[in-house]
């Protein structure tokens, strides 16, 4: 259904006959405002699955109604000036209209009113945002042309991993590639490695660059923010308990030749799973350390293959 | 203003005389131009050339972006042409087309015989075909065109290949000639205005360039500022934006967008002027509360200086920054909010028709407040977070500047060409652009706003296959709206070869705010060789 979701869904038969026809039938009525759970529906934000996005979704459908109200009054009175006062209807012209103290006063204090009404939550919300503390899973995120790595602290410390587009994903976007993007799973939004999280818990991302400025942006969490080279960005989410399941984003700030070809998946599991998948992680590296030789830790590229089988493409990165 | 009159009148006279009263002939009458409607017709004509060339940009863009899928072009030529569409369209066709119009214009509307520099009005307009030949030749040396964006954030525009110091000095270029075009447009209304004519008496549209021409000042040198860091950040050495070197990237963003927003606002207030011409002038009744329009232009200009955060939310900033940049965001609602409501005033109880001017004029009033109500969204912190970098702003800039900018243009050439050509024009062609023109423009940008919601970043050159219906819809409005402005350009032809002789008034229903109607159409070569009482 959408960028976001859809582990193994139907997501790439996503423009059905009756969604585009829905869609059309809800904008032009200017209600494109029911949601899915956790998902956007193709012309409106996804819901979320964090607290942060769904307080995001709230506040933008407060601004987006308040928009509609105000254009309903506005609108209305233009078109009903438009029909009314037509010369071709004999419309005699008012030329005695031409300032009035009182309404101007009253036009200018009424949007004053408005904005404040808008800026108190969002300011709550702000401030909400901008709470990184007590984060119980930090991960650092650094940003290359046109890859991610993220590398695990706490109880996940060791753990270091590349990001890139999926190898089909990869084949079909080069030009002239002959293969239909619709064949493809997941088209542009699959990578070899995910971030693997675990749901229930403050996740907290520490994001700097390599080279030029990207973004790290998941709209499911409402988690979006730039990668800059020299800085360190910070950026939380919560995943709720029971929305376990795989999300996607892309990089969000143009960064050169492979700006669309750099998505990012997260792989969101029960506390219990990702304790799990840490583990075999550290047995890998422990193994791979004592193939090479070398201390545990000491492969700062080392790839880690995801629960079964170790994906080529990820070997190639520990080169 | 009871001396400087008498001197202003004094020296017209001495003008008049110095000028030969018919237009040089030949090549001779363009190169070395210093009458001001020649000046104005050359910006207007660039100004055209520059809207096709950035256009044709944008076709390949839509073209592209038609299915989901790498079919015509490279994803760097991609870059390429997001970069320079956007370079030209706002450098080349909104802004010029701007200055053409006050050239011909304000002398006209405030009783002058000319602009008060008219050598180095001249020099103005002339540096911009060298400055885009040199931009526009990118494209032919090695690395291509700047593919980096039109905002330049480095340490991405560092990586431009040969074309990045070309593209600089064409900037350069660019923002001198702009700065010339501004002092020249300060300097005629202060001190060429026709006896009687103060500054609150003064017509709108020459009100806004007024406060645009400071704006302009203010912030074209901090972008030459900003592009010459760039260049000695690649070339010489300096740090200023290399975080290795101790410099900060961030900071090429805080400097950019203090030019970056008022930049903004220099593309629309004009346009406000225009509007505040042409809605008076078809619904036969003056201004609605003038005075107040032009506070609101003011406090718009103030407040673009002061808002230019918002751009960046998403690069990381401290609470009080994100609350101060929200406050004062929104707060340019309230006066943009008065304009709308002033506009909306003028047509209560007039005597409205709907003339080629006038229904550009009313698109603009409708598109420009739906383009307000998107800014009003993005201007919301948390929620930017999610517009930020996706089609939501693309949707959101476009619907500002092309039925915003690019139609008030619009309306203000299919108002005053008369007056400028003497002829009327095609008026069933013109309504025929208008019709297409505002219908699909709608079908170009309004499934951004869905696309943008849904997830898609902004300029990606391919896309995950749940975009492709908005994307196809959207091409199809570009294309439409890209080939129908070549009606534009014919009804402009024709309308200099000939048609119907105008009247003084053109309009029937003319409130002459501006002294423009009391002249002959087309007006004669020098404007006004004595100056007009004004009651």
């Amino acid at each position: 259904m959408s960028v976001t979701r859809g582990d193994n869904d139907d997501s790439t038969s996503w423009p059905t006959g009756f969604a585009w026809a829905r869609a059309l039938c809800l904008a032009a009525l200017g209600l494109a405002t029911e949601a899915e759970a956790n998902t956007s529906n193709g012309y409106n934000l996804p819901l979320g699955v964090t607290s942060l996005s769904r307080d995001i979704y709230a506040l933008h459908m407060e601004v987006f109604w308040i928009c509609v109200g105000i254009a309903v009054v506005v609108f209305g009175v233009m078109i009903y000036a438009l029909l009314k006062f037509r010369h071709s209807k004999g419309a005699v012209p008012d030329t005695t209209l031409l300032h009035s103290t009182g309404v101007e006063v009253i036009w200018t204090v009424i949007p004053v009113v408005i904005l404040v009404v808008m800026a108190i939550p969002a300011a709550k919300v702000i401030l909400m945002m901008e709470d990184t503390r007590n984060s119980e899973l930090s991960i650092r995120v650094t940003a290359y042309q046109w890859k991610w790595q993220y590398q695990y602290m706490d109880a996940a410390e060791g753990v270091d991993f590349f990001s890139t587009l999926a190898r089909d994903s990869n084949f079909a976007r080069q030009l002239h590639s002959g293969i239909d993007p619709k064949t493809v799973p997941n088209y542009l939004l699959e990578v070899d490695n995910p971030l693997v999280i675990p749901s229930g818990t403050k996740v907290r991302l520490l994001l700097t660059s390599q080279d030029v400025i990207h973004a790290w942006w998941v709209p499911d969490f409402g988690a979006k923010r730039s990668a800059i080279p020299g800085f360190v960005n910070e950026l939380w989410f919560k995943v709720d308990p029971g929305k376990e399941g795989i999300y996607r984003g892309q990089c969000a700030a143009l960064c050169g030749r492979d700006h669309g070809f750099m998505p990012i998946v997260v792989d969101v599991r029960t506390p219990e799973d990702f304790k799990k998948w840490v583990e075999t992680q550290k047995a890998a590296l422990k193994q791979a350390a004592a193939r090479d030789g070398r201390p545990p830790g000491a492969a700062p590229l080392a790839s880690l293959p995801r629960d079964s089988a170790p994906p080529p493409a990820a070997q190639v990165l520990s080169n | 203003m009871a001396q400087p009159q008498a001197s202003d009148t004094a020296h017209h006279d001495d003008h008049a005389q110095d000028h030969h009263d018919q237009p040089a002939t030949g090549i001779k009458r363009w190169l070395f131009a210093t009458n001001h409607k020649d000046i104005g017709t050359m910006y207007l004509v660039f100004s055209l050339t520059m809207f096709f060339i950035g256009g044709a940009m944008a076709m390949v863009i839509r073209a592209e972006l038609f299915q989901p899928g790498m079919q015509l072009v490279d994803p760097v030529f991609f870059n390429q042409m997001t970069t320079n569409h956007a370079l030209v369209m706002i450098f080349g066709a909104v802004m010029p087309a701007f200055v053409g119009l006050a050239n011909w214009m304000v002398p006209l509307q405030i009783g002058a015989p000319d602009m008060a520099l008219p050598r180095m009005n001249n020099f103005s307009f002339w540096i911009l075909p060298f400055a885009f030949t040199l931009m526009l030749s990118t494209l032919f040396v090695p690395g291509g065109m700047g593919a980096g964006g039109w905002t330049l954030y480095p340490p991405l525009s560092l990586q431009t290949g040969d074309a990045f110091p070309m593209m600089i000095f064409a900037i350069h270029m660019m923002g001198a000639s702009s700065i010339m075009g501004a002092i020249n447009v300060i300097v005629t209304i202060m001190n060429m205005r026709a006896p009687g004519m103060n500054l609150l008496k003064m017509p709108l549209f020459c009100w806004s360039w007024l406060i645009t021409a400071y704006l302009l000042i203010a912030v074209m040198p901090v972008l030459a500022g900003a592009v010459t860091m760039l260049l000695t950040d690649h070339f010489f050495g300096t740090s200023f934006f290399n975080a290795a070197g101790g410099g900060d990237p961030v900071m090429f963003e805080h400097i950019f967008w203090f030019f970056g927003h008022p930049e903004v606002y220099i593309m629309i207030l004009p346009a406000f002027g225009i509007i505040s011409e042409i809605l008076p002038t078809f619904s036969r009744k003056p201004l609605f509360g003038a005075t107040s329009m032009i506070y609101a232009i003011a406090s718009i200009a103030f407040l673009s200086f002061i808002v230019w955060g918002h751009h960046m939310f998403a690069d990381g900033m401290p609470v009080a920054a994100q609350l101060f940049y929200m406050m004062s965001t929104m707060l340019i609602a309230v006066p943009t909010g008065v304009k709308v409501f002033n506009w909306t005033a003028t047509m209560w109880r007039g005597s409205l028709t709907f003339e080629p001017p006038m229904l550009f004029a009313l698109a603009f009033l409708f598109l420009f407040t739906i383009g307000g109500f998107s800014g009003l969204m993005l201007a919301i912190v948390p929620a930017d977070f999610q517009y930020n970098q996706t089609y939501f702003v693309v949707a959101h800039f476009h619907y500002v500047l092309v039925p915003g900018a690019v139609f008030g243009i619009m309306a203000g050439v299919y108002y005053w060409l008369p007056k400028w050509t003497g002829h009327m024009y095609n008026m069933t062609l013109a309504k025929t652009h208008f019709w297409l023109s505002a219908v699909f423009v709608n079908v170009l940008f309004f499934p951004q706003h869905f696309l943008g919601l849904a997830g898609m970043p902004r300029r990606i050159p391919d896309y995950a296959v749940q975009f492709t219906d908005w994307n196809m819809v959207s091409s199809i409005g570009g294309f439409v709206f890209g080939l129908s402005q070549i009606l534009f350009v014919i009804v402009i032809v024709q309308c200099a070869r000939g048609g119907k002789k105008a009247t003084a008034e053109v309009w029937e229903g003319t409130h002459p705010a501006g002294l423009e109607w009391t002249l002959p159409s087309p007006a004669p070569y020098h404007s006004f060789s004595t100056a007009p009482d004004v009651k």
